[in-house]
């Protein structure tokens, strides 16, 4: 008797669950390996008393958003409101909103 | 269970269905899964770079003050670590000296800080590992800087920032304070910022308070505010994140509408036989929800798993130029995988129903006509 095709899909789902179990495993076993790596760049963040990730490097408002100007997108040049690609991908740090910082 | 059976021979006879038109429904699982996984990709790549932001950053300075004049930032006094030291609630304030400086020979823009550390000797720096592949420069070597009047000052590479470290320090150039003085002609009394270290860290917004009455030119950044900033940018609700996001959705609505309009002759002619050979109404729903159900969840489990492979294993290559931009210097980095089972669900929620739905009211539709009349479409 050979196999019907709804065994084969139910094998095909039960395959990609596995897979999905078998991610979520990873995921638990990376963290546990990951928090050596963090506490290593804590400890560097902590001795060099840096305030932003490094991501981007292109513009120092995407560079450095947590200490940005409030004012430096617009600087570059008249009628460019954001000349770098990465300042499409940073949105507004939410205390830049707040007027009573300035 | 007689039930249970019914429904598996439906499930065989979707299949059939299905293969019958294999290369729309391979097309349409193709691109059922893009659409998955670049939705999954956007998840996976936020959540897990929020997460280890606010990991890392959870070191960094309690309160941050800077200097603004004439609406701009500005180098602040030496003076004022005095009055924010005596400023109750503050335990230390370390004036902090760091620039950016573009490289006009490889246009990379590096990130120069002094720090309290010891360096070996003057005219000895430290570098990321960015740094190091933009100029091809290692332990050892010499790079030349341009000084703020023009001439050129030597360093000696002395180490290089750990490799796992890049995520913060890619760009990074760390110098002595004379040094850096020098390179950009900082007055002995000047400092970038100050970062200050409270003792409570409820106290934090109190003493941001009486910073800024206490000195009304300077603008007090609180280590809550760099966390929420890292909240905020990597958020899937803002900049480029919700327009890559709207998008597919965009795509997916046009996809699902399209399914929703109505079916192929060859559909309702199919639907017309299967009633009229005896299927019920709901038979015929049953089958077609198979279909669907058939069709989303394989291409929605494919789509999370490559997904997770494509960012937690292949270091998001696909995103890699739209984050880059036109930056030269970009980390090596491996982000610590984050499933948030919230995420998972609306993702399942905002495909998978919506298309199973989409795929039943049509059918029911042609299923509640005259067998006779829909056969002689």
């Amino acid at each position: 008797m050979g196999v019907r095709k709804s065994e084969m899909l139910m094998l095909y789902l039960a395959l990609n669950l596995l897979a999905c179990t078998v991610l979520l495993f990873h995921a638990f076993i990376s963290s546990e390996s990951g928090s050596g790596r963090i506490r290593e760049e804590r400890a560097f963040v902590r001795s060099l008393g840096l305030t932003d990730i490094c991501l981007f490097t292109e513009a120092s408002y995407t560079r450095n958003p947590a200490v940005a100007d409030r004012h430096t997108s617009f600087q570059d040049s008249p009628m460019c409101f954001d000349h770098f690609p990465s300042g499409a991908l940073v949105a507004l740090p939410p205390h830049l909103n707040r007027h009573a910082l300035d | 269970m007689p039930w249970i059976e019914k429904q598996r021979y439906i499930i065989d006879f979707a299949l059939s269905s299905l293969m019958r038109r294999w290369k729309k429904n391979i097309a349409l699982v193709a691109v059922y899964t893009l659409v998955v996984f670049v939705l999954a990709s956007v998840v996976f790549f936020t959540g897990a770079i929020r997460k280890e932001a606010k990991a890392v950053l959870e070191a960094c300075p309690d309160i941050i003050v800077q200097r603004t004049l004439a609406g701009r930032q500005d180098l602040i006094p030496s003076g004022y670590r005095d009055t924010l030291g005596r400023i109750t609630g503050v335990s230390a304030v370390r004036g902090r000296l760091w620039a950016y400086y573009f490289d006009p020979s490889v246009g990379a823009n590096y990130t120069i800080v002094v720090t309290d550390r010891p360096l070996p000797k003057q005219g000895v720096v430290s570098i990321g590992q960015g740094v190091s592949r933009a100029i091809h420069a290692g332990r050892g070597d010499t790079i030349s800087l341009k000084g703020h009047d023009g001439s050129y000052l030597s360093f000696e590479v002395g180490a290089l920032f750990p490799g796992s470290c890049e995520f913060v320090s890619a760009d990074l150039i760390e110098m002595s304070e004379k040094d850096f003085r020098d390179l950009f002609g900082i007055p002995e009394d000047r400092y970038t910022d100050m970062a200050l270290s409270v003792r409570n860290a409820r106290e934090r917004v109190v003493v941001s308070d009486k910073i800024r009455r206490v000195l009304p030119d300077t603008r007090p950044v609180i280590k809550e505010e760099i966390l929420r900033t890292y909240d905020a940018v990597f958020s899937w609700r803002s900049g480029l994140l919700l327009v890559i996001f709207t998008g597919a959705i965009l795509a997916f609505l046009i996809f699902s509408w399209d399914k929703a309009t109505g079916l192929s002759i060859q559909e309702r002619r199919e639907i017309g036989i299967l009633k009229a050979v005896g299927w019920e109404t709901v038979d015929i729903i049953s089958l077609r929800s198979w279909e669907g159900v058939i069709i989303s969840l394989s291409s929605f489990l494919a789509g999370i798993l490559l997904a997770y492979v494509h960012v937690f294993f292949a270091s998001s290559t696909i995103f890699e130029p739209v984050l880059k931009g036109w930056a030269v210097i970009y980390p090596e980095f491996s982000l610590t995988p984050v499933i948030d089972p919230y995420h998972i669900s609306a993702l399942f929620f905002l495909t998978v129903i919506p298309y199973t739905v989409a795929t039943i009211i049509p059918s029911w539709l042609a299923a509640t006509l005259d067998p006779d009349s829909v056969m002689r479409l």
